[in-house]
C-alpha cells in the first residue's frame, strides 16, 4: 500500500517525507512499546503508535521501519520531526485511535507482521 | 555488492559513552555503527541485527545502567558489541532471559521500553551471547555477530 493512500485511509497528514514516493509497505506494526516492535516488526513495516517521543523514530531507523503512524493526533515535537527528516522515515499523523486505525488499514488489506512472516514461512 | 569488509586490514573500532536517563541520546551510538557496517558493505540482514542488538543493549544503559559504555570492533568476519555498564546487576539472569519479565519502573514503560523483550532479542540477534553481571557492580554483555553469515534469521 502506498503512503498516500494510507493517508486516505487513516485521515492522515504527512509531518516528514520520507521516501513516501517509492515505498509500497505490506505489513505493519501496532504497539506503543519500542522492544516489541523491536522483536516483531519486520524490516519495510509501518509501525503505528501513540508514543509520539524521538525514540520512535530511532527505533525505526535502527530496525529498517521506513514509515511510522503516530495515532490520536499526538503533538510531535520539532526534535521528532527533524529526526525522521533526517533519517529518511516517512511520519504521518492521524487523529483515529490505535484501534481504528489499524481496523481501517486491515480492511484495506494490509496484515500484522505476524500474519506476513507466515505467509512468507 | 560493495563489500569493503573483506579488505579491511586493521579492525575498526569506536567507543561511546552512555547515561542512565539520557533518552534523547538513546540510539545514537547503535545508529552510529549501524553506518559504519552500510559503509563496509556488509549484508543489510546482518547490520539490521546488529543495530537491534545494539539499541537494545544501550537502552539497558540508560534505563538501569547509570553509566557505561558501547564499545564495537570489526574484523573481517564479525562484530563484537560490548556494552558495559555501573548499574546495579541482574539478581536472575534466566528470569531476565524470558521474555516479558521486567523490572523497569512505570515512568520507563510510559516512555516505550520495559516490555521485558530486550535480552531476549538482544540473544536472537547474536552469533554469541554472553552475560557477566556482578550485583551492586554492573553488566557487561558480549554480543558477537558473523558478518559472512547469510543473516536470513529473524
Amino acid at each position: 500500500m502506498k503512503i498516500a493512500d494510507i493517508l486516505r485511509v487513516v485521515e492522515g497528514r504527512l509531518i516528514a517525507k520520507g521516501m513516501s514516493d517509492s515505498l509500497e509497505i505490506q505489513s505493519v506494526c501496532g504497539s506503543d512499546m519500542m522492544s516489541d516492535a523491536l522483536m516483531y516488526a519486520l524490516k519495510g513495516a509501518l509501525l503505528i503508535t501513540s508514543l509520539n517521543q524521538t525514540q520512535v523514530i530511532r527505533t525505526a531507523e535502527l530496525a529498517d521501519i521506513p514509515a511510522v503512524l503516530v495515532v490520536l493526533g499526538k503533538p510531535i515535537s520539532q526534535d521528532m520531526m527533524s529526526m525522521a527528516e533526517e533519517k529518511n522515515i516517512a511520519l504521518i499523523s492521524s487523529p483515529m485511535s490505535l484501534f481504528t486505525a489499524c481496523g481501517k488499514l486491515y480492511e484495506h488489506g494490509l496484515r500484522s507482521c505476524h500474519e506476513q512472516q507466515n505467509r512468507e514461512d | 555488492m560493495n563489500n569493503k569488509i573483506e579488505r579491511i586490514n586493521e579492525p575498526i573500532e569506536a567507543s561511546f559513552q552512555l547515561l542512565e536517563g539520557d533518552f534523547a541520546n538513546a540510539g545514537a551510538a547503535s545508529s552510529a555503527m549501524k553506518r559504519v557496517l552500510m559503509d563496509l558493505g556488509v549484508d543489510e540482514d546482518i547490520i539490521r541485527r546488529a543495530a537491534i542488538a545494539a539499541f537494545e543493549a544501550e537502552m539497558n544503559v540508560i534505563i538501569h545502567g547509570v553509566a557505561g559504555s558501547l564499545h564495537y570492533i570489526i574484523t573481517r568476519d564479525h562484530i563484537l558489541i560490548t556494552v558495559t555498564d555501573m548499574g546495579p546487576g541482574i539478581p536472575n539472569i534466566e528470569l531476565a532471559m524470558q521474555e516479558g519479565y521486567s523490572t523497569a519502573p512505570d515512568w520507563v514503560r510510559e516512555m516505550g521500553w520495559g516490555a521485558g523483550m530486550g535480552l531476549p532479542n538482544i540473544k536472537k540477534n547474536s552469533d554469541e551471547f554472553n552475560i557477566d553481571t556482578v550485583i551492586g557492580e554492573g553488566t557487561t554483555l558480549e554480543i558477537k555477530i558473523l558478518l559472512n553469515d547469510r543473516g536470513e534469521r529473524r
